[in-house]
C-alpha cells in the first residue's frame, strides 16, 4: 500500500505542547526576536527601575513607578512596569525595559495559551516555574547587560492566599514571606517596607504602605521617579484577590500618595 | 510491488464523503444560534471534561462534531495560529475568517490526499464590537466552507434540526431564550425525548463581556436557570 496516515500536528514529541514560547521557537524562530548575542553593551537601552511587591488581607498588591532612565537621561517619565499576567497574578518588571516589556508579553501569553489549549489554567506554583525557566533563557543576554528581574505575585486557590515570587538574572527563583522589592531603588523601597509592613494589612493600609515605599525608594535613588500630581504622573498598582486581578483605579493610588505626602507635613 | 485496482476518481470521493458522512452522523449535534449580544454555542455532550466547544481568541470561538481526536487536533492548531498571528502582528488582526479558511485548506487537502477523511465538521464563530460583526463560518469534512446568517446546525441530525431551527428562530434573543430554544430544538431530533441540562455544553461570545476575551463558558446553574425560565 502506498501512502500512510501522518503523524497529528502535535509533532514528534507525545502530546500537544501547551507552550506558546516553544511554539515560537520552534515554527517562527525569525520572529521569536532574542538575538543570541550581541557584540557590545555600550548600546543605551532604556531600563526600569523599582518595583515592589507585598501581600496584604486579601492577596497581594505589586506596584511600580514609572520612571525609565538610560545613562544619566530620563528615557520615559509614564513607563509601566506593572502588569496583570492572567486573571489571578501579576507581574511587575525591573530591568533592560525592551527585554522586559517582551519578556512580560510572551508570558502573559504562554499562560493565556496553556489556559486554551488544556482548558485549565496553570497552578500559581506552574506559573512561577515557568517564570523562571524564560529568565533563564534569557541568560546569555543577561550576562551582557540587559538583565531582567522581576517579581511575581498571584492569587494560589490551592492554598487560599497571596504569594509573592522574587527572581534574580540567572532564573533563580525565590518565594516571599511578606514584601520584596527589586530594581535599583530597591534598597530604600525595602527599607521603608520594612518598618511599615505589618501583616494582614488592609487594602488603603496596603496601597499606603506601597506609595510610601515607592516615594521613598524615589527620594534616595536618581533612576526612580516619583508621583507627579502636576502632571498627573501616579505610580501603577495592580491588585491581585481571590476574585481576580485588577488595575488600582489611579484616583485611589493618587489618594494614598497625597496621603503619605500629608503626613509629612510637605505639600503637594 | 502491490497492484492496486482501479478506481474512478468520482468512486473514490464518493467513497471518502460516504465513509465521512457516516462518520459524523453517528455523533451528536452542535447548534450556533446568534442572540441579542453574541453568539451561543451548544452541544449535546455527555462528557463535562471533553469539550466540543472551545474559546480559540479574544472574539473567536470553536465548534467540533464528529471523531473527538480529528477536532481536537483541529482545535489545537487553530489556537497555535490565532495566537502566533495575534503576536506577530496585533490582537485585533486575528480574524475568525483567516481560521475558516486555514482550516478549510487543511480539511481539504486532507479529504483528498490522505487515505481516510476526517470525519469532522467544524464551526468557527466570531462577534465584533457591533451587531454586524458577528459571523459563523461552518467547514465541512472535504474542506468546503459556508458562511452562515443567524442559526447553524452540524453533526448526526443537522438537517433535521436546521428545519426545526428555521421555524422557530428569531433575531435579538436574550440568551436564556436562546439556550432554552436550543435545547428543546435538540430534544426533537431524531424524536422526542428528554434531554437533560447536565448533558449540555453551551459557551458564549459574548461581546458586552468587558474581559478582552469575549468567550465564557455557561455554567451548569446558568443552563437549568435558562431551561426554568
Amino acid at each position: 500500500m502506498t501512502g500512510r496516515i501522518q503523524p497529528p500536528v502535535s509533532g514528534p514529541s507525545f502530546g500537544a505542547n501547551p507552550s506558546f514560547a516553544d511554539l515560537l521557537r520552534d515554527s517562527r524562530p525569525e520572529i521569536a526576536g532574542t538575538p543570541r548575542s550581541i557584540a557590545s553593551t555600550d548600546v543605551p537601552v532604556p531600563h526600569g527601575t523599582t518595583v515592589l511587591g507585598l501581600k496584604y488581607a486579601d492577596g497581594v498588591i505589586m506596584a511600580g513607578d514609572r520612571r525609565a532612565t538610560s545613562g544619566y537621561t530620563v528615557a520615559d517619565a509614564k513607563m509601566r512596569k506593572v502588569f496583570a499576567a492572567d486573571d489571578y497574578s501579576a507581574i511587575a518588571i525591573a530591568g533592560a525595559a525592551g527585554q522586559a516589556i517582551e519578556m512580560v508579553k510572551l508570558f502573559q501569553l504562554e499562560l493565556e495559551h496553556y489556559e486554551k489549549i488544556t482548558g485549565d489554567r496553570l497552578s500559581l506554583e506552574g506559573k512561577a516555574n515557568r517564570l523562571a525557566q524564560m529568565i533563564r533563557s534569557n541568560f546569555p543576554l543577561a550576562m551582557q547587560g540587559l538583565v531582567v528581574v522581576p517579581l511575581f505575585g498571584g492569587f494560589d486557590h490551592a492554598t487560599g492566599e497571596g504569594r509573592i515570587f522574587y527572581y534574580d538574572a540567572t532564573g533563580g527563583r525565590w518565594e516571599e514571606d511578606d514584601y520584596q522589592a527589586t530594581g535599583s531603588g530597591s534598597q530604600p523601597a525595602k527599607n521603608s517596607l520594612k518598618k511599615r509592613w505589618k501583616t494582614g494589612l488592609s487594602r488603603d493600609d496596603a496601597l499606603r504602605v506601597a506609595a510610601e515605599a515607592l516615594i521613598d525608594a524615589a527620594e534616595d535613588d536618581s533612576a526612580t521617579g516619583g508621583p507627579d500630581a502636576i502632571r498627573g504622573i501616579w505610580p501603577v498598582m495592580v491588585i491581585v484577590t481571590a476574585e481576580g486581578a485588577s488595575d488600582v483605579p489611579e484616583d485611589e493610588v493618587a489618594a494614598a500618595v497625597e496621603s503619605v505626602l500629608a503626613s509629612r507635613g510637605g505639600n503637594t | 510491488m502491490s497492484f492496486m485496482p482501479y478506481v474512478a476518481p468520482e468512486q473514490m470521493m464518493k467513497d471518502r464523503s460516504d465513509y465521512a458522512h457516516k462518520g459524523i452522523a453517528r455523533g451528536r449535534s452542535v447548534l450556533g444560534l446568534e442572540y441579542a449580544d453574541g453568539l451561543l454555542f451548544l452541544a449535546e455532550n455527555p462528557s463535562t471534561t471533553l469539550h466540543k466547544i472551545s474559546e480559540v481568541y479574544d472574539q473567536v470561538a470553536f465548534a467540533g462534531v464528529g471523531k473527538y481526536s480529528e477536532f481536537e487536533e483541529m482545535r489545537i492548531a487553530g489556537i497555535r495560529l490565532a495566537d502566533l498571528r495575534g503576536y506577530q502582528y496585533g490582537r485585533e488582526d486575528v480574524k475568525a475568517r483567516d481560521l475558516a479558511n486555514a482550516y478549510s485548506q487543511a480539511l481539504s487537502s486532507i479529504f483528498t490526499q490522505q487515505m481516510k477523511p476526517y470525519e469532522i465538521e467544524l464551526l468557527v464563530g466570531e462577534v465584533d464590537g457591533e451587531e454586524s460583526g458577528t459571523s459563523i463560518y461552518h467547514v465541512l469534512f472535504d474542506g468546503s466552507v459556508s458562511d452562515e446568517q443567524g442559526y447553524v446546525a452540524m453533526g448526526g441530525h443537522a438537517e433535521d434540526l436546521s428545519d426545526a431551527l428555521k421555524d422557530r428562530y428569531q433575531t435579538g434573543w436574550d440568551l436564556d431564550t436562546a439556550v432554552r430554544t436550543a435545547i428543546t430544538t435538540l430534544a426533537t431530533v431524531p424524536e422526542t425525548r428528554e434531554v437533560p441540562a447536565e448533558q449540555i455544553e453551551a459557551g458564549v461570545l459574548d461581546r458586552t463581556r468587558s474581559h478582552r476575551r469575549k468567550f465564557r463558558r455557561l455554567t451548569p446553574a446558568e443552563i437549568e436557570a435558562a431551561l426554568a425560565g
